[in-house]
């Protein structure tokens, strides 16, 4: 019985070491982006411990599902995928009719707790598109990429309408990338590119008139210092004061004294980028691509066309977090509800990035045999 | 060979067409991030001494400042709601070293409550720390003396001077122009915060509740430099808010006054409205309340002696009030069997005293013991007759009937400008498929509905409007309270526009002379009789009772005490003038009155003091035989024309 046991012990620690299902690099990566966010979260949140503890908590149910998660073979969740696609859709349906007539309904109580459903849409949208291409002949056709067009359209219409642009862009982001992984011809994206161009002043039309503020305030901030344009300001009197070393850690005098809005949530970047300065930013922007970079190596070692698309899907979606929060708190695009990954405070943003991760572990778990 | 090649997937292809494809993804995305990073390296180091500056300069903080509220005027300009200036506590977060410390000492200072404290609380969450929040409104002289001693014991709080709504005619407007209640938790809920940033007060019911946008204004905000301590040393810039706009009602208080003290204190409620346009003249609903009590936080005492009274002064019966119409609504009945065709107003119905369902022992009786005899449609509506209208009832039959009442607003509402406003009830088979147990109609249910009695609910809103739609020649508006807004006091007043909410109800000018003249028959000698002696212009009326309770046997009650039957009844009376031209319409229900005799006297009240107001003098003598053509009639529609058949079939 102990023998037993002793053996698949010893049978699991030596698998571990010389076939690890987790990605070490990877792994180290997300554990200093985590620590750097709590150690953020801490001086933004004014010291407070319970917040610092609530994040970490979460952190470690997103390493939990991460862990389960990348148990789950990739031919396996390839299976699940148009299911999982369709559900998380038809939640989202469900949030629009629940939420009529009220306000921004985001959210779908199960009692124990509350969850976006939009968030789900950001795995299984990259894997529907991934699904769909995967037996197809790539690049992809003008049908095939019509096809994908639809499944992108669809949840990130009903995201759009809730209204939540931030999560949207994200969905778009995740399916488009999928798209663009499978090669489809440079002419044609710079065609697609044109066309979106050309659907901007139709799209500005279907915007929410607090969403057109935004983008206004964001042109001249100081036309509105007390509503839209006191968000834009702080940020970046906050980014800019912090210059190249930054005010030290605990001195953001802009967070401390609440000139900085949502300083824990949306805005934690500019605290970051006081508190640290350029050099910090510039470290904090090199893990992130370390993290995308080494998410893309993982693709390019991946099994199969499933696996490859939705691991490199996943890997640049990252990106587009970055790259909205950062160009919103440094006054380069409007306020969109997105968080810092990882770092912001927030449940549900970091749970489900950690499940993300647990997907690319699968991957990387089943990747190519070279030997 | 070219599908074969379409059909197999090159799987070695795919691979090496993903590896560049992913290597050009992390190219673009360190070009992205490269870019992010340039855009730090712009503000933090070449904008990097002009962020410190204005870092510290934060110091420099935007206050707001909050609009003053629109004045509420009558249609001639005096005023119903005004802004009187007055005291509060405002705490500046920021500056208060212990905020539980400080809350618990100053109750011993200035007399806090619980409402006060919570309402401080929740609004203390949503401002900003160097943002002042208000405490306690409206402090006594009292508390402005006991403070000032102590102010030095609580830094960061401050005696500010504010603005205060207060009501001139206290309870005479409270069921119109409504009242501002201070900003409570569930308010900062749904109130953006940006607009109502500084202002301590929204409308809570009525013109208040109903215009809240328009009153409410725009606040400004000024920037003033503070020092470390977060004392403000100087203002830098204003930036002056922009004041709500004025309203004027197209009330005149002579009129209000008029009608509610026509009540004596009796429970009811009249609305009159001029059917040209849909502009209420007066509407009140008695008794009332005094709405300043409500303004800056109403004591406990006083909310639970208003909320247990017995006669619901809080209860807005005009708007929300509903009660069984009775025979004020046979006219409107009439008219329906004139457009349908399925009377003629020579037509006539002899009238026994009972009529029978036919082939039925179901019977109803007239009010008359032996019956009115032979009447046609004029007589049957200066006679109030049933038999005539239990009959017409059923050859319209429920549909056509109720599909007809609901084009004069009742059964749904009348669109006037306050919220809440009551359906009421009309009958039809949908309604009573909805809404009762048993789902089939019966005819016995029609013949009632024909004299306003079993399911009908009106409100006295629904009926006024009915009978300025009426008077109107068929027009509909809907009924507005507020005639102008006006920008600031010097500039002219700008007329909100009301146009017909659709094409007049009645197709040929004559049906509407037959109705017209009923109901002036029914002043000159029939229910109403006698009420409107010496008033210069024709009246055109009708009287209604509705039981209160129902009834047991179908006797005739023989008991003629006045309380006895007031007790037992609603008495409504509706009524337009001059009946050629028609300027103003009104319906009045009293809770307790019998006929016409309880309900006339307020209508002829209500016309009386309206009459005062009119411009020119009023004909000498009441012209029966021909009618003065003094006003236009409403366009497109004409008015003198001969009323024909009225002689046919009289007895």
């Amino acid at each position: 019985m102990i023998n037993a046991l002793q053996a698949r012990l010893y049978r699991f620690a030596r698998r571990m070491l010389t076939r690890p299902r987790i990605d070490l690099p990877l792994a180290a990566g997300l554990f200093v982006l985590a620590c750097v966010g709590l150690a953020t979260l801490y001086s933004a949140g004014d010291a407070s411990l319970a917040l610092v503890g609530g994040q970490a908590a979460r952190f470690v149910m997103g390493t939990v599902l991460l862990l389960l998660v990348s148990r789950i073979p990739p031919t396996v969740l390839r299976s699940w995928t148009p299911w999982l696609y369709a559900g998380s859709t038809l939640l989202l349906v469900v949030v629009a009719v629940l939420g009529e007539g009220r306000g921004s309904i985001r959210w779908l109580d199960l009692g124990v707790m509350r969850f976006q459903p939009s968030e789900l849409l950001k795995l299984t949208m990259p894997m529907m598109v991934a699904w769909y291409l995967h037996p197809r002949q790539l690049p992809p056709s003008w049908k095939d990429m019509a096809v994908v067009g639809v499944m992108i359209a669809i949840p990130a219409g009903l995201i759009a309408e809730q209204p939540d642009l931030g999560t949207a862009v994200l969905v778009t982001a995740a399916g488009a990338f999928a798209l663009f992984l499978s090669g489809v011809a440079w002419w044609r994206i710079g065609l697609l590119l044109a066309a979106v161009g050309g659907m901007i002043p139709v799209a500005w039309h279907f915007l929410h008139q607090y969403q057109r503020d935004r983008v206004l305030t964001l042109l001249d901030p100081e036309s509105d210092p007390l509503g839209n344009g006191w968000h834009i300001i702080q940020s970046q009197i906050a980014v800019g004061s912090g210059g190249v070393f930054g005010k030290g850690w605990q001195h953001s005098t802009q967070s401390r004294l609440e000139f900085l809005p949502e300083h824990t949530t949306d805005f934690i970047f500019a605290v970051f980028s006081e508190e640290f300065g350029l050099v910090g930013v510039l470290a904090l922007l090199a893990l992130y691509a370390f993290i995308i970079g080494r998410c893309l190596w993982i693709a390019m070692e991946a099994r199969d066309t499933y696996s490859r698309l939705l691991a490199g899907a996943i890997g640049m979606s990252f990106f587009v977090y970055v790259f909205v929060n950062g160009g919103m708190i440094a006054g380069m695009l409007p306020v969109v509800g997105v968080p810092l990954p990882l770092v912001s405070y927030g449940g549900t943003s970091a749970v489900s990035l950690l499940t993300g991760f647990g997907v690319l572990m699968s991957i990387h778990a089943n990747r190519k045999m070279h030997d | 060979m070219k599908v074969r090649r379409r059909s197999i997937k090159d799987a070695r292809g795919e691979s090496t067409l993903f590896r560049y494809r992913a290597l050009a993804g992390f190219a673009l995305i360190v070009l992205g991030l490269a870019a992010l990073g340039g855009r730090f390296f712009y503000l933090q180091v070449l904008r990097h001494d002009e962020f410190v500056t204005r870092s510290d300069a934060n110091r420099v903080k935007p206050r707001a400042i909050p609009p003053a509220r629109g004045l509420i005027f009558d249609r001639n300009g005096v005023l119903l709601a005004d802004n009187v200036p007055a005291f509060r506590l405002e705490v500046v977060p920021e500056q208060v070293p212990d905020m539980a410390a400080m809350l618990a000492q100053i109750g011993a200072v200035v007399p806090l409550d619980q409402d006060d404290i919570d309402a401080f609380r929740k609004q203390l969450k949503q401002s900003r720390r160097f943002e002042s929040v208000p405490l306690k409104l409206r402090l006594s002289e009292d508390d402005i003396a006991r403070f000032a001693i102590n102010r030095w014991r609580f830094p960061g709080v401050d005696v500010v001077p504010y603005l205060t709504r207060r009501y001139p005619f206290g309870a005479r407007f409270a069921h119109v122009v409504g009242y501002v209640g201070r900003i409570d938790a569930d308010d900062l809920q749904r109130l953006d915060p940006v607009r109502y940033k500084g202002t301590s007060h929204v409308g809570r019911s009525g013109i208040e509740r109903s215009y809240e946008d328009v009153l409410h204004g725009t606040p400004g905000y000024e920037l003033v430099e503070v020092n470390a301590d977060g004392r403000t040393q100087r203002v830098l810039e204003t930036h002056a808010p922009v004041p709500g706009k004025n309203l004027y009602l197209s009330i005149d208080v002579r009129v209000q006054k008029a009608a509610e003290e026509a009540f004596e204190g009796r429970p009811g409620a009249a609305v009159a409205i001029d059917p040209r346009n849909g502009q209420v003249l007066a509407m009140v609903s008695v008794p009332s309340f005094d709405p300043n009590l409500f303004v800056n936080g109403i004591s406990h005492a006083d909310y639970t002696a208003l909320t247990t009274a017995e006669d619901k002064p809080l209860y807005n019966r005009a708007l929300r009030g509903v009660y069984p119409p009775g025979s004020t609504v046979k006219p409107f009945l009439a008219l329906g069997g004139l457009e349908y065709g399925v009377r003629r107003p020579q037509d006539t119905v002899l009238s026994t005293g009972e009529f029978c369902l036919p082939g039925t022992t179901f019977c109803r009786r007239d009010d008359k013991r032996g019956g009115d005899g032979v009447v046609n449609m004029v007589r049957a509506i200066q006679l109030s007759t049933n038999t005539y209208f239990y009959k017409l009832a059923l050859d319209l039959g429920i549909d056509r009937l109720s599909e007809w009442m609901s084009r004069f607003s009742f059964g749904g509402r009348t669109g006037i400008d306050l919220i809440g406003e009551s359906e009421g009830v009309l009958p039809s088979r949908a309604w009573k498929a909805a809404n009762s147990k048993q789902k089939a109609w019966f005819p016995g249910e029609t013949i009632i509905a024909g004299i306003g009695q079993g399911y009908w609910a009106v409100t006295p809103l629904q009926l006024a409007h009915a009978t300025a739609t009426l008077a109107g020649h068929g027009v509909p508006y809907a009924p507005r309270l507020v005639m102008s807004t006006q920008k600031g006091v010097d500039s002219r007043p700008e007329p909100l526009a009301n146009p017909p909410s659709g094409p007049s109800l009645i197709r040929r000018p004559e049906d509407w002379a037959v109705i017209n003249q009923g109901m002036q028959a029914v002043v000159e000698a029939g229910t109403g009789k006698g009420q409107f002696t010496g008033f210069p212009y024709e009246v055109a009326g009708k009287s209604g009772t509705a039981e209160r309770f129902s009834r047991t046997t179908n006797a005739y009650d023989t008991n003629r005490n006045s309380s006895y039957l007031a007790a037992r009844h609603r008495a409504w009376f509706i009524a337009y003038t001059p009946a050629e031209a028609p300027r103003i319409a009104v319906a009045a229900v009293l809770e307790a009155g019998a006929w016409g005799r309880d309900a006339a006297p307020i209508t002829r009240r209500i016309f009386d003091a309206w009459l005062a107001t009119q411009d020119g003098a009023p004909p000498q003598t009441p012209a029966s035989s021909s009618p003065p053509a003094t006003a236009a009639p409403p366009a497109g529609e004409e008015e003198d024309v001969p009323v024909q058949g009225g002689a046919g079939g009289m007895p």
